[in-house]
């Protein structure tokens, strides 16, 4: 049990950071350029911890709770998520709600901390941040309700492990589920996560951003946090595509944790072509792309229940 | 072979039309080409083989009709002679043609033994009408032929939908899915009903717009209104027909597969809505034409009422057929003339024309007392026979219904009819006006009401032969 | 059969395709995903039937037609027309794409309540072509530029030509041809009067089309 979570946490803290950087340096090679190193995160992350912070005299407490909130939040949640064949170290009947609305009120902490700035432009910002997720999470959770269908559990653990188990076994228009559920997930985590198509994490006009734009005025460890938080919120989405898409299990744990890290740098990777095949979308065309995210798992829904 | 030949006649001088250089000759191949397609029916409604093979043959219902189409545009073509002859100067290409294809289509869709090749014909009778009401080409004429076109091509595509699921009917009830006319009547009884009733309705809703049953006739108003008035008798004596031809195709399936019950109240309710439509818009209706299409709402709903009662009433909606069309010939051709002597469609600005326009204004006045079903012209001996069946079969609250109805239009229509024709002459009627009534453009109104008035006072023998066999293809043995 | 997942497949991409072309507002991509349909729908006759000469007679000229052939005449009429999108829907994007999903789902449950045949019961034919049939109707009401109402019409078509695949052996090849052939002309006229009405009008919105009422 011990050397479960000691595991499960060990893979989250260590290889989080790794994938925004595996993005950023297709997307460098992609153009043409040499990038910045694989591990910049985790020296960014090390040079802002030892930094001081500097903190607006209209901010208060709300706003250093943002980071913190932000930071526990995917740890929290990574627990109840199966990595691949390695099953999740915390388990109940019901837990995918939890997975969600933890990320809900991790979301409620950074828009919150970004209206605490007095700012327009985090008001934006946050404004922006609570209408798209706000669309993003039917597809969730209809994605959600698709695979405790096909498993018959209602715990994420539970859900994935069936599916390891029967998954090359769906046949005809039922076995056509699994792969728009995954693509369907794929989209909220673009979303979620402030990637292109929806948002670009490296512009620099407060106007045209949506998470950057929130976390503006932090600095130092703070900043740090966030970081931190976001990459390894990017990494307990990715394991939601991956998990879907991998329903392979060796019996051999070394041989487990060794695909499942392979799988998700290939995952970043995808996100880095997409990230590099688009453009950022106008603010206008993002809820529809969103709602027809959400018509997809519908319809994935609708052809596994008729 | 006969039957080859009537639907390739026209199809042959549509080609002679696109090849012959010169638009002063080319309206003398309409005639000539619907002369020849009347010799061609009366040929074959005289001899005894109509079945070429088994995708073209005729029923007594699909006689009717060819006869019925095949009259009333050799009636127009003469009319034509006189509608080119004022437009000396316009491109007539197009038009020709088309009409000329029209009038094939028209005898393929009666001839189909096969619902595929009947939508096909349907089809492609719509296709070729849209070139005929944008001949005016203005905005007006414009919107009604896009309407048309698309109202009617979505209709038909539902009758599409409605043939492929009574295909499926099929397919489930007897392992294949045959849409041969007379297989499917042989083998009807065992179609799966949920999916031949789904059908029907869609054949029903399909074929029903292209009929201008209400309330599925939005596009009618206005094609009628602003086709030249050639066209708008063709559409609502002959298009229509075929159209209904249609409907009656499905009411013998529905008939053969013990269905008849809900086809027939089906066309009871579009039936009596149409009246109450027309009703509604024939009163205060300014503009003769629109009036008229409301008019043909009307008869189309009298048809659809005619054949849900059954029994004598069938033998009425068959002989209405006939008259309608007849009559509304009369009545489009007499009010083109109309409206080319004024220039214009509305009432308020053509009082009195009889004082005029003598023999076109005569015609239309006699045309609207023939339709409205005043004795003795032949509507009013079929409504009076359909009357006679709805009463024969019990149907009192009906009856009473539909001779309110048809009070209500014959005064609607009468109090648009009566002041263009007999009220006080316009102070100012039009100066130097393009039109004068001429032999070519009375003769075929005048022959067509010659017609009606004697039909309405004595029914040949063949022609009541051939009602009969119609409707008694549509009757089904209890 | 292993050609049932293939069908089944393209079925869903067609579906999705529904989707995608109720949520879109240009007109050029629209047009695209139409004729993309139509190409793929025309390889289900030698799908579902072998290669029989019927069917491939029909598959051939199904893809003639609907994926070369009918574009080409809507791109032309557009490029004379000079218009690329969808300016005033009569109903927003998303509500369309809602109504879109929920005709779907209704084509589904419908289908589900008809008497299907044990081999279709698990096919997509019945449903797809429903759902089709929806999203070519609900295109046809909610745009008001000619040509997507055209579009509509097309997609209407294509619904109807899945449900038609299931009678191929039934229906003679000369009729096949027939339906074919009126499509084709069909759109033909649709575009001649829809040049008319940019000639008259200046544009091809369609609520310009309404000076004759009651």
């Amino acid at each position: 049990m011990l050397t479960r979570l000691l595991l499960h946490l060990l893979l989250l803290l260590v290889v989080a950071p790794l994938l925004p950087g595996i993005i950023t340096r297709t997307k460098a090679v992609i153009s043409g350029r040499q990038g910045a190193p694989l591990l910049q995160l985790y020296r960014d992350i090390w040079k802002l911890l030892r930094k001081g912070m500097v903190l607006s005299t209209t901010t208060t407490w709300v706003f250093r709770a943002g980071p913190v909130v932000g930071l526990a939040v995917p740890i929290l949640a990574a627990l109840l998520l199966p990595f691949g064949a390695i099953g999740a170290p915390l388990s109940f009947s019901g837990d995918l709600i939890l997975f969600v609305y933890l990320f809900g009120l991790a979301r409620f902490f950074t828009v919150l901390a970004a209206m605490d700035t007095g700012s327009s432009f985090e008001g934006m910002g946050a404004a922006r941040e609570v209408t798209f997720s706000c669309l993003a999470e039917p597809t969730i959770f209809i994605a959600f309700i698709v695979l405790a269908r096909i498993s018959g559990s209602l715990s994420l653990d539970g859900m994935y492990g069936a599916l390891l188990v029967s998954g090359h076994t769906l046949h005809g228009a039922t076995g056509i589920t699994l792969p728009l559920t995954a693509i369907s997930l794929f989209i909220v985590l673009l979303a979620e996560n402030s990637r292109i198509p929806f948002d670009d994490p490296n512009t620099h006009l407060e106007l045209t951003m949506i998470h950057e734009v929130m976390v503006l005025d932090h600095s130092g460890p703070d900043f740090a946090f966030i970081l931190y938080g976001s990459a390894m919120k990017l990494f307990v989405m990715g394991a939601l595509v991956v998990n879907l898409l991998l329903p392979l299990a060796s019996q051999n744990q070394p041989a487990d944790v060794g695909l499942f890290i392979v799988a998700m740098v290939i995952l970043a990777i995808a996100v880095g072509l997409v990230e590099s095949a688009m453009a950022r979308l106008r603010l206008i065309r993002i809820p529809q792309l969103l709602v027809g995210t959400s018509l997809l798992s519908l319809f994935a829904l609708i052809l596994l229940l008729r | 072979m006969l039957l080859y030949a009537i639907i390739l006649t026209p199809l042959f001088f549509a080609l002679v039309a696109a090849i012959l250089p010169g638009r002063r000759r080319r309206p003398l191949l309409v005639p000539i080409a619907a002369v020849t397609h009347l010799g061609l029916v009366f040929q074959v409604l005289a001899g005894s083989n109509t079945q070429a093979n088994e995708f073209l043959g005729l029923d007594a219902v699909g006689r009717l009709v060819l006869l019925v189409v095949s009259l009333l545009y050799t009636a127009m073509s003469i009319y034509a002679l006189g509608y080119f002859r004022q437009h000396r100067n316009w491109r007539n290409k197009i038009f020709i043609v088309c009409l000329l294809i029209f009038l094939g289509a028209m005898s393929l869709a009666t001839m189909a033994r096969h619902l595929g090749l009947l939508w096909v014909a349907v089809e492609a009778t719509t296709l070729v009408s849209a070139p005929l009401i944008y001949y005016n080409r203005n905005r007006f004429s414009i919107e009604a032929t896009w309407k048309y076109l698309i109202l009617c091509s979505i209709g038909i595509a539902l009758a599409m939908l409605g043939i492929l699921f009574i295909a499926y009917a099929g397919l489930q009830g007897t392992g294949s899915g045959i849409l041969q006319f007379d297989h499917m009547l042989a083998v009807a009884a065992s179609y799966s009903k949920p999916w031949l009733r789904v059908g029907f309705i869609f054949l029903l809703v399909g074929f029903g717009t292209k009929m201008g049953l209400a309330p599925l006739h939005s596009w009618k108003p206005d094609a009628y209104g602003e086709a030249p008035g050639l066209v708008g008798g063709l559409l609502s004596g002959g298009l229509t027909s075929i159209a209904f031809l249609g409907v009656l195709r499905a009411l013998q399936i529905m008939g053969a597969a013990g269905e008849i019950d809900l086809a027939r109240q089906a066309l009871l309710v579009l039936g009596v809505t149409s009246l109450v439509f027309a009703a509604i818009f024939v009163i205060r209706q300014r503009d003769i034409k629109r009036m008229l299409a409301y008019s043909s709402v009307e008869h189309m709903g009298l048809l659809a009422i005619g054949v849900s009662i059954g029994g004598v009433a069938t033998f009425g909606a068959m002989f209405h057929l006939l008259s309608n069309a007849l009559a509304k010939g009369v009545l489009f051709m007499a009010a083109g003339n109309i409206h080319r002597f004024y220039g214009t469609k509305r009432v308020c600005e053509m009082q009195g024309s009889l004082s005029v326009l003598p023999v076109s204004s005569g015609l239309f006045l006699a045309g609207f007392l023939a339709i409205t079903g005043s004795p003795p012209f032949a509507p009013f001996m079929s409504e009076f026979t359909m009357l006679r069946g709805m009463v024969a079969g019990g149907h009192f609250v009906l009856t009473g219904a539909v001779l309110v109805l048809l009070a209500v239009i014959f005064i609607g229509m009468g109090s648009t009819v009566l002041p263009a024709t007999m009220g006080p002459p316009l102070e100012e009627p039009p100066d130097a006006p393009e039109y004068r009534d001429s032999l070519l453009t009375t003769v075929s109104p005048l022959v067509l009401m010659a017609a009606i008035l004697c039909f309405g006072i004595w029914l040949p023998e063949p022609l009541r032969r051939l009602f009969t066999d119609a409707a008694a293809l549509l009757e089904v043995a209890k | 059969m292993d050609f049932q997942a293939i069908i089944n497949g393209i079925l869903l991409f067609v579906l999705l395709l529904n989707l995608f072309i109720l949520g879109t507002s240009r007109l050029g991509t629209c047009i695209k995903m139409v004729s993309l349909q139509g190409a793929l729908l025309a390889l289900l006759p030698v799908l579902m039937h072998g290669t029989p000469y019927h069917a491939l007679i029909l598959s051939a000229s199904a893809l003639l037609l609907k994926g070369a052939l009918i574009p080409w005449l809507l791109f032309r009429a557009i490029r004379e027309v000079r218009i690329r999108r969808e300016i005033t829907p009569r109903i927003g994007f998303i509500a369309t794409l809602l109504l879109g999903a929920l005709t779907t789902a209704a084509a589904f449950i419908f289908s589900g309540q008809l008497p299907l045949l044990p081999e279709h019961q698990h096919s997509l034919i019945i449903p797809g072509s429903l759902a089709t049939l929806c999203a070519g109707a609900l295109l046809l009401i909610t745009r008001s530029t000619a040509i997507t109402q055209v579009l509509g019409y097309l997609m209407f078509e294509n619904g109807i030509f899945i449900f038609g695949m299931l009678f191929i052996k039934a229906m003679p090849l000369m009729i096949e041809a027939g339906v074919l052939l009126d499509m084709l002309v069909a759109i033909f006229v649709m575009g001649i009067v829809m040049n008319h009405i940019n000639r008259e009008f200046s544009s091809i919105n369609t609520e310009q089309l309404s000076q004759l009422k009651e």
